[in-house]
């Protein structure tokens, strides 16, 4: 049995997948991935399930040894330096590590989470269906918290199939684009303004459970208190200091602070790559708007299968390069540092 | 009876979710139709929903936008609220045990002080209480309580405690709750139950559901010892009481 062993690891790296629904009347979240395109792509490109259990790596560095026999990943979402014993490594690719080999990934650049899959999946025991870490409640396998140095991936050995790229839609830093609702009628007509006008930064203390947002006071019509209700990911309650926070995927299921807006499901993930501290903004759209476009994200994920390449196919063409850039995060498609690093 | 009742707001939660709301407030009789209208689309399913969640005063639904859209379910949704009666039938009836005061519930002397009672006063009206189940939600297991009397509500902590004990059994404004997991909770302590309301591996793993009813009864703290070992090796520990 080959198992890929953690050999140093930053925090916020946990085992992720499409998460538990199911449960949430029970006060249990459904966490899963931060950003599912790019988990879907990490596994499509190792033939798994699209929302099967991968490494959700944050924002500092990591490196991973094989053991046991060949392993072969898939990289997706943020890109980093990788390589294997100095041999470079593309994102949204696959790579193989021969036994005793070391990859080796630096700090996210552009994004802050990427996505390693296991070719034959990752070993553990699903509860409530799913591998996925929710260190508060216990769950998650085969470790229930995030990842540390010496963990080890138990996996089946690498098929030995050519290394393959995925081509993903271009990267936007467009606006994160939400719906209004479910208590915007607690807040004035000139404080959502206030919201979508202005320029956001994601604080640095923000973690899977939600972003905390940098900006202008949005103030309340009447008190910042409602009688506790249901939340979704995405959900952006204003507490009382006026300062915003968007609900992730370990979220609390009910809360009690006024839920101005909700991000929309096919920026989701876009939303959660944005690293601390880099502005961005929001637009509102219409529910018909968000609701097309949640059925585009779908068929995107869906059509990730067909989108697998040879790496011959992309060479040095420049265009599919571009194009091979991930889409889970806001930054220029066209910003040569970050797809350089692709170049094998 | 139903043409009397007051539709629900249809409010959007994103382009996958509907908060359907009965009242703004605290209200039994709004989460009483919150149930209703959850026994009803669980009797007579909904295609595109994936997950409700009771709350006091709403019910949020879950669904996948590629099977339904949101008017085309806010028009059912509607359909259902109206013709779901705000009874409740076969409800469970769970006898709690809680050591009260001590280690186990800190702030006992301090909600009797400020009461103006005494801590057993405190513990006897706590204790006679009839609670259902309100809402299950923040944690897994965390259980909302209705039916606190008046003498006992009280504004919650200025200062939220950042972690209190598994198991605690507190009060907060005009609620009480059962508490699952060690975690954050601005309640006031008054005491600790051995009752796992969600413990992994355990059938079932959740032991409450929205509109049970509650009873407490009060155990000394070599009882909630004992308990707590037989809960810990997956035993109820809770009784289950004939209606």
């Amino acid at each position: 049995m080959s198992k890929l062993v953690v050999s140093s690891i930053g925090p916020a790296s946990s085992v992720q997948d499409g998460g538990r629904p199911g449960s949430q009347r029970y006060g249990l979240t459904p966490s899963g991935a931060m950003d599912r395109l790019s988990l879907a792509a990490a596994n499509a490109l190792v033939g798994n399930d699209l929302l099967a259990a991968a490494i959700e790596i944050g924002p500092f560095g990591a490196a991973f040894t094989a053991r046991g026999g060949a392993v072969r990943v898939g990289l997706a979402g943020a890109p980093r330096n990788a390589d294997i014993g100095g041999r470079a490594v593309a994102f949204d690719g696959t790579a193989t590590l021969a036994e005793g080999e070391t990859l080796n990934l630096g700090f996210a650049r552009g994004g802050s989470f990427s996505y390693l899959a296991i070719e034959h999946g990752i070993e553990g025991e699903p509860m409530f269906g799913s591998l996925a870490v929710n260190a508060r409640a216990g769950l998650g396998s085969p470790y229930p918290r995030p990842l540390q140095s010496g963990d080890e991936l138990k996996t089946q050995a690498a098929s030995g199939a050519a290394e393959r790229r995925i081509e993903l839609p271009a990267a936007t830093d467009a606006p994160i684009r939400i719906v209004f609702g479910p208590q915007d009628d607690e807040f004035a007509e000139e404080n959502k303004k206030l919201f979508t006008d202005s320029e956001w930064k994601i604080s640095a203390t923000s973690d899977r459970m939600g972003y905390r947002l940098e900006g202008p006071v949005i103030k309340h019509l009447d008190g910042h208190n409602i009688v506790s209700d249901g939340t979704v990911n995405g959900s952006i309650q204003v507490p009382g200091n006026g300062q915003p926070i968007v609900l992730m995927p370990d979220r609390g299921t009910s809360g009690g602070y006024p839920k101005i807006a909700t991000v929309i499901t096919a920026d989701f993930g876009r939303f959660a790559q944005i690293s601390a501290g880099r502005p961005f903004r929001f637009k509102a759209v219409t529910m018909a708007e968000a609701q097309a476009e949640a059925i585009k994200f779908h068929q995107l994920l869906r059509s990730l299968p067909e989108r697998l390449r040879g790496i011959e196919d992309f060479g040095l063409n420049i265009e599919a390069l571009r194009d091979a850039n991930v889409a889970g995060q806001a930054v220029s498609a066209i910003d040569a540092a970050t797809w350089q690093v692709a170049v094998p | 009876m139903a043409e009397t009742l007051a539709p629900p707001r249809l409010l959007p939660s994103g382009d996958s979710a509907i908060t359907v709301e009965f009242s703004r407030t605290i209200d039994d009789a709004a989460n009483r139709r919150v149930l209703a209208l959850d026994r009803l689309i669980a009797a007579e399913p909904i295609a595109g929903i994936t997950e409700t969640v009771p709350t006091y005063r709403s019910l949020l639904v879950h669904y996948d936008p590629v099977q339904i859209t949101f008017d085309a379910l806010a028009e059912q949704l509607l359909a259902r609220a109206a013709k779901a009666p705000p009874s409740e039938s076969g409800t469970r009836r769970w006898r709690i045990p809680v050591t009260y005061g001590g280690e186990h519930g800190i702030d006992l002397e301090d909600v009797a002080k400020a009461l103006k009672t005494t801590p057993d006063e405190i513990v006897a009206r706590h204790v006679a209480g009839d609670y259902r189940v309100a809402m299950i939600g923040f944690t897994p297991g965390w259980s909302y309580l209705s039916g606190l009397e008046k003498f006992l509500h009280m504004p919650r902590r200025k200062d939220p405690r950042l972690l209190t004990p598994a198991g605690t059994i507190s009060i907060g404004g005009i609620q009480t709750g059962v508490q699952c997991l060690a975690g954050p909770s601005g309640w006031h302590l008054l005491g600790r139950t051995p009752v796992r309301t969600y413990q992994l591996h355990r059938d079932p793993t959740f032991l409450l559901e929205p509109g049970d009813a509650i009873t407490f009864s009060a155990v000394d703290a070599k009882t909630f010892a004992e308990q707590d070992r037989a809960a810990e090796a997956g035993e109820f520990v809770a009784e289950l009481v004939t209606p």
